[in-house]
């Protein structure tokens, strides 16, 4: 047989392209897909692309999700990978999410508090009934009832308990937070770090983690303190200016965990917090955080730390799934070299356990 | 091909290459040391060289001329795309001619010809850290670093040679440079490794998923772990090229049939094919 | 203001590679091309490397003036710091001692300082004979103006290795390097 080298690499690539596109867009019969679409009704896929991705941007993160095949992982890549491209013109204000207009609201540790209980756009009592008439193009639902919203605040429940000193209050610190796109992780990392780099998690993987710990894996006996998601006020200071301007708003959704804390010998019996944020509506995410944050703390409040989602190298440098994917994706690529070594390796070692006097490599 | 002016000159913002820069020369200062740096995400995944990639756009001019390989050959789907990436954000001059590049990119092999102190090979790197099966832990193996203490790595070798009668590692050798630091060379099989041992040209080293770029100065000392009494041996298959006829070479095993046939033939295609040109001008002459 | 690079893309690329090439091959003398045309108190060359190099996220110490100052700080942003916690310190005069400035540490042994020294002349072929990473078997490097203490200091620096600083030389547009591993040895 004549062997002849594969050739045609760019040929073979540039026909995948065009395969991938014309897969895409699908059965030409079938309208295509308006990105303003993705945006409007597929939503909560835009946010977990825009918090997976750290971009806040709807019509961004639906194209990237058109683009994608609706491949979620994919598309939080392909924002990633714009994002970097952006300039930086500075840092924004920590968000004041105690001056969220607020959507929806739930507490579990308190049957009424101020500002009240609001329960939103929720999947939470719905009958996982598939509904049929979403199959038919029908007429849009009819509007939702309006009330007169309240103007109540809405103070912050672990607020309330810190009040009281039964919830450790968490230290006001003036060091600028480290920045994980631009600095890599290095061990033991401080809070805020290990925050940013759950805030971009996958929200799988943490969703497993936090699970976990409710299951025994790690000393955890948490409550919902609260839910909010609603839409706050980005404010920055341009060096320019030199004082503060609001520059937009954004959706978010924040979970307070409060946990029991059988105390320490610096500390008394308390309660301590876990902390969630995710951009936009993302409550599996925020929840699931919230208790990986607090599973992440135990070092700090001088806890054995037994478990998986204590542990922070194994929990902060897995969690990222456009690291993930890469990685574990990258296994396809082509190993002929590595293959054919460990094969002369196996087979000189076959050869020893056969013969040990007469096998020489 | 004029390049994208959509993009910066080789893709990456100035800061950035300016921070990448920085850390590669506190990498050639420190040979073998993994310094961290704060790799991008790139438009290509984590995995296929954002690392190496990284690296020679931090490095790479108008005038450089470019050679991306992969497994050996420049015509792997990865290494065609990678130059198709830097022929468009850097408009620069691609070849295949391992001797007309000044800047190699590579995934897992070395070329089999002599690199000259005109060339620049840049390694792509999955796992930086040679020690990470025998300790995953970071902040553990970056002490380890720090105390030059490698016997854990002695210890496994030792295992193997007690265990097998041989090493079991067969590619990303372990390798001490200068002396000092251990090194993975990154997944290139144990053949490749006495290569690297006083190359007369510069090597870097890129993982960007894991954020860390190490070095080898030229001219430096790179030693294959062994034992006394079980030296380092490369190996290769026990064959020679199909095509050229190289006894020397590092071979792929190409399976022709379902019935144990085999054949095998250079995995570094430039170095096969400029051999099989000269075979035809004698054969010719 | 005097400018900085005229296409700061391609001479910074440019000059990078000249310091990595000296960097790489320590001892060799690399010639920097015309065209920066800085303050008076710093040569081409050092004003090419910190240009190259330095920026808002590497904090500089330097004792060239006040004309030097607000063009370094003009075109590159970088904030002013002591010789101990600077990532690159000028000297243009009296250099500091090496050990006063950062060596990084055995874990982070890159978090030790660049040391720019701008000396009077740069020659190969004859003074310094130097060994090590990146030399096959020896380069012989001449340096005019330098306080009679320096071999000494690089000494003692390289006792504590993979602490230690890297120094880069700068003499009119010529360029040489002395990554901290080297060994100089009197001619």
């Amino acid at each position: 047989m004549a062997y002849v080298a594969v050739k045609g690499g760019e040929r073979a690539i540039g026909n995948a392209h065009a395969w991938l596109a014309e897969t895409r867009r699908g059965d030409t019969d079938v309208p295509e897909l308006d990105v303003a679409q993705v945006a409007q009704q597929l939503g909560l896929a835009v946010d977990r692309v825009m918090a997976e991705g750290s971009c806040y941007d709807r019509d961004l993160a639906a194209l990237a999700i058109k683009q994608a095949r609706g491949d979620l992982i994919e598309a939080a890549f392909l924002l990633r990978a714009y994002r970097t491209t952006l300039p930086r013109f500075g840092y924004a204000a920590p968000l004041d999410t105690g001056a969220m207009r607020i959507r929806r609201r739930v507490s579990a540790t308190y049957k009424d508090l101020p500002g009240g209980q609001v329960l939103g756009p929720t999947f939470d009592y719905t009958h996982r009934l598939l509904d049929f008439t979403l199959a038919a193009a029908g007429e849009p639902p009819a509007p939702a009832p309006e009330v007169e919203a309240e103007d109540a605040e809405a103070p912050r429940v672990t607020e309330l308990l810190a009040r009281e000193n039964l919830m450790r209050r968490d230290e006001a610190s003036e060091v600028e937070p480290a920045d994980l796109t631009r600095q890599p992780l290095s061990f033991p990392a401080a809070r805020p770090t290990r925050l940013q780099n759950l805030a971009r998690g996958d929200e799988g993987f943490l969703l497993g983690l936090g699970y976990s710990t409710q299951r025994g894996y790690g000393n955890s006996h948490p409550f919902v303190g609260e839910i909010r998601h609603g839409s706050v006020t980005v404010c920055f200071t341009p060096p320019e200016l030199g004082f503060e301007i609001e520059i937009g708003e954004i959706d978010v959704t924040e979970c307070q965990m409060v946990n029991q804390f059988h105390g320490s010998r610096s500390e008394p019996p308390q309660f301590t917090r876990g902390y969630g944020l995710v951009l936009g509506q993302g409550e599996r995410k925020a929840m699931s955080m919230a208790l990986v944050d607090r599973a992440l703390q135990a070092g700090e409040l001088g806890e054995d730390r037994t478990a998986p989602a204590q542990d922070e190298e194994f929990v902060l440098m897995h969690s990222d799934n456009v690291e993930a994917t890469g990685f574990v994706e990258h296994l396809k690529l082509p190993h002929y070299v590595d293959f054919q070594s460990e094969l002369e390796v196996v087979r000189l070692m076959r050869a020893t356990a056969a013969e040990p006097e007469k096998a020489e490599p | 091909m004029s390049r994208d002016e959509a993009y910066n000159f080789a893709y990456l913002d100035e800061n950035t290459k300016r921070m990448i820069r920085r850390a590669l020369l506190k990498a050639v200062a420190i040979p073998g040391h993994q310094v961290p740096f704060g790799a991008r995400e790139m438009p290509l995944p984590y995995g296929w060289g954002t690392g190496g990639i990284q690296v020679t756009a931090a490095v790479l001019g108008p005038r450089d001329v470019l050679k991306v390989i992969d497994q050996g050959a420049d015509d792997t789907t990865n290494a065609v795309s990678i130059r198709r990436f830097f022929h468009r954000v850097a408009g620069v001059e691609t070849t295949t001619r391992t001797s007309e590049a000044t800047v190699i990119q590579t995934r897992h092999r070395i070329p089999e010809a002599r690199l000259t102190e005109a060339q620049i090979i840049v390694y792509q790197v999955p796992m930086p850290e040679p020690l990470f099966r025998l300790e995953p832990r970071l902040a553990e193996t970056k002490r380890m670093h720090a105390l030059a203490d490698y016997g854990l790595m002695h210890v496994k070798l030792y295992e193997d040679i007690a265990k097998h009668g041989h090493i079991a590692t067969s590619y990303s050798y372990p390798v001490m440079v200068d002396g000092r630091y251990l090194m993975s060379p990154s997944p290139i099989p144990a053949f490749d490794n006495p290569k690297m041992h006083r190359m007369p040209a510069l090597q870097l080293f890129g993982a960007g998923r894991e954020k860390r770029i190490y070095a080898v100065p030229p001219y430096t000392d790179v030693r294959s772990l062994d034992f006394e009494d079980h030296p380092f041996r490369p190996h290769r298959a026990k064959a020679h090229c199909a095509l050229c006829a190289s006894c020397t070479s590092y071979l792929d095993e190409v399976v022709t049939d379902d019935r144990g046939g085999r054949m095998f033939v250079c995995s570094d295609t430039d170095y096969c094919e400029t051999r099989q040109a000269e075979q035809q001008k004698v054969a010719a002459a | 203001m005097r400018p900085g690079f005229t296409d700061p893309v391609q001479d910074a690329q440019s000059c990078f590679r000249a310091v990595l090439e000296a960097m790489s091959r320590p001892g060799r003398v690399q010639v920097l091309p015309d065209g920066l045309n800085p303050p008076a108190a710093l040569h081409p060359a050092t004003a090419a490397v910190l240009l190259t190099l330095a920026d808002a996220e590497t904090p500089l110490h330097h004792d060239a003036g006040a004309e030097a100052d607000s063009w370094l700080r003009f075109h590159c942003g970088c904030p002013l710091a002591s010789p101990a916690d600077a990532a690159f310190v000028l000297a243009a005069g009296q250099p500091p001692a090496i050990s006063a400035l950062a060596q990084g540490s055995d874990e982070e042994p890159e978090r030790g300082a660049t040391l720019i020294l701008q000396v009077s002349a740069l020659e190969t072929g004859h003074g310094w004979r130097l060994t090590g990473p990146g030399i096959a078997q020896e380069h012989r490097l001449w340096v005019e103006g330098l306080p009679p203490g320096f071999v000494a200091e690089w000494r003692a620096q390289r006792a504590c290795f993979p602490r230690g600083v890297d120094v880069i030389l700068c003499a009119g547009h010529r360029i040489a390097a002395l990554p901290r591993g080297i060994r100089i040895e009197e001619g």
